[in-house]
């Protein structure tokens, strides 16, 4: 069983590393819309502190949706997806290795470029901190509901603004925890508690979302 | 009788046009009576003045709203389990009424925000979760628009519609997650109601009365979409012929 998974994972890995201008795309999206926020509401440290962990997030959830829409496209096209559902193995696993894949893929870097946009932010190195164990419990949920996007969505015309418009609503709460917790740590109140209904969220979600993604992807191929 | 029955489309047709003017008239005469006693016979608010009775539209429709988002998510899951075709068709035609009470509850929400906090629009809990069904319905009907097959869009809308129900609840539980300025709900079913007897048979009389009218509206639609989906069988084309 995981051996099938890692196989998805390996695979898609393998493909995102022979095409490495995909990923870099993401993270220069995300570099760029944290980069114009400063430029709309003016450079005073103390206000780019206070909108920062909003910002940062709603960067990355839009980072995650740009690349979304091809995590079953390309497979759809060249018509390898099908014979993935068609194997033996569920199709839970594969949409499940898949997520991981996009999030090793995207979320990582995400993660590893958030502290430099933090410090453009003028942010506390605690509340960096804390924007990393946000963003590292929040974006397997972006990558985990994105699969259910991209399965519903596989191979229809505008499928990619179409994506954004039916998961953005279902970002929502990981929006506000993840935001939130940095938001609790500079106000004083503490990150714990969001971090725990963030974690909460990340459990549902990876308990909920590989079964509704698989059947959405049986119903579009159908 | 049977009840299964009526899962046949030609026979819920024949039954949904019985039923439709009861609903109809229903809805018509309770919405009247709902309004003359919000209207004459409800006392003024000491702390809010007249402009409180703008909550005797806005409670039913923010009720409607999610209650029919529920229902909607139980068509489809009755739908993806048993394959009834009847089903996705009552979910495809309750969505356009929960997407309009949603946006009433928004409206008459920024009318009521307005001398109450005094602004149209503040980002509390429950405003925000509105908005938010507001958007899920709004995607639910885009993804229906953008797929062509019938069979694919039922089953795509009814899965959207089932993970978004995960955030209903999360909806109606924001008023404990978010400190806000929203006062808490009036209706408490555990606790007598702190409000005078009058407005809340009121509210409840134009709760029943939009719980008739969206029966009317759905079965009114759900019909049409029979006939359509039907149009190649033999009495929907019997029907067709008596009509023209």
């Amino acid at each position: 069983m995981h051996r099938f998974v890692l196989a998805v994972l390996r695979r898609d890995l393998t493909l995102a590393t022979r095409r490495r201008g995909d990923w870099l795309i993401a993270q220069f999206f995300f570099v760029m819309v944290a980069s114009l926020f400063p430029l709309g509401v003016g450079p005073e440290p103390a206000m780019l502190a206070r909108i920062g962990p909003g910002v940062l997030w709603v960067a990355a959830t839009l980072a995650s949706l740009l690349s979304l829409s091809r995590l079953f496209a390309d497979d759809h096209r060249d018509g390898s997806l099908e014979h993935m559902v068609l194997s033996p193995e569920p199709t839970v696993l594969l949409v499940l290795g898949k997520s991981l894949a996009h999030w090793l893929i995207y979320g990582i870097p995400l993660l590893l470029v958030a502290p430099v946009l933090g410090i453009q932010f003028n942010l506390s190195w605690e509340a960096i901190w804390v924007l990393e164990l946000s963003l590292l419990l929040g974006t397997p949920i972006l990558s985990l509901l994105g699969g259910v996007g991209a399965a519903l969505t596989l191979g229809l015309r505008g499928g990619g603004v179409l994506l954004t418009l039916l998961i953005l609503p279902l970002y929502v709460p990981a929006l506000i925890f993840g935001a939130g917790a940095v938001d609790g740590v500079m106000a004083g109140t503490g990150a714990e508690a969001h971090l725990s209904l963030l974690g909460a969220f990340f459990v549902l979600s990876l308990m909920i979302a590989p079964w509704i993604a698989s059947a959405a992807l049986r119903v579009s191929l159908e | 009788m049977n009840l299964y029955t009526y899962a046949s489309p030609a026979n819920f047709y024949r039954l949904a046009g019985k039923l439709i003017p009861w609903f109809a008239w229903g809805a018509g005469i309770l919405t009247v009576w709902g309004l003359y006693i919000s209207f004459f016979m409800a006392p003024t608010d000491f702390q809010q003045g007249e402009a409180y009775r703008i909550i005797f539209i806005h409670v039913p429709a923010a009720w409607m709203s999610m209650f029919i988002y529920m229902v909607m998510a139980f068509w489809g899951a009755i739908g993806l389990a048993f394959n009834t075709r009847l089903s996705f068709m009552m979910a495809r035609a309750l969505a356009p009424t929960g997407a309009m009470f949603t946006f009433v509850a928004l409206w008459t929400g920024a009318l009521w925000g307005k001398p109450m906090w005094g602004a149209w629009w503040v980002w509390d809990a429950r405003l925000t979760s509105e908005l938010i069904l507001l958007f899920l319905y709004i995607g639910i009907i885009a993804l229906w628009a953008a797929i062509d097959d019938i069979r694919r869009g039922d089953r795509a809308g009814s899965l959207l519609t089932l993970i978004g129900a995960i955030n209903v609840p999360i909806i109606y539980f924001s008023v404990k997650w978010w400190n806000t300025l929203h006062q808490g709900s009036t209706i408490n079913l555990m606790k007598a109601p702190s409000m005078a007897k009058i407005m809340l048979l009121g509210m409840l009389v134009l709760a029943i009365a939009a719980w008739f009218y969206t029966i009317a509206v759905a079965l009114v639609r759900v019909r049409r979409v029979i006939l359509e989906r039907e149009r190649q069988t033999e009495w929907v084309k019997a029907i067709l012929e008596k009509e023209n």
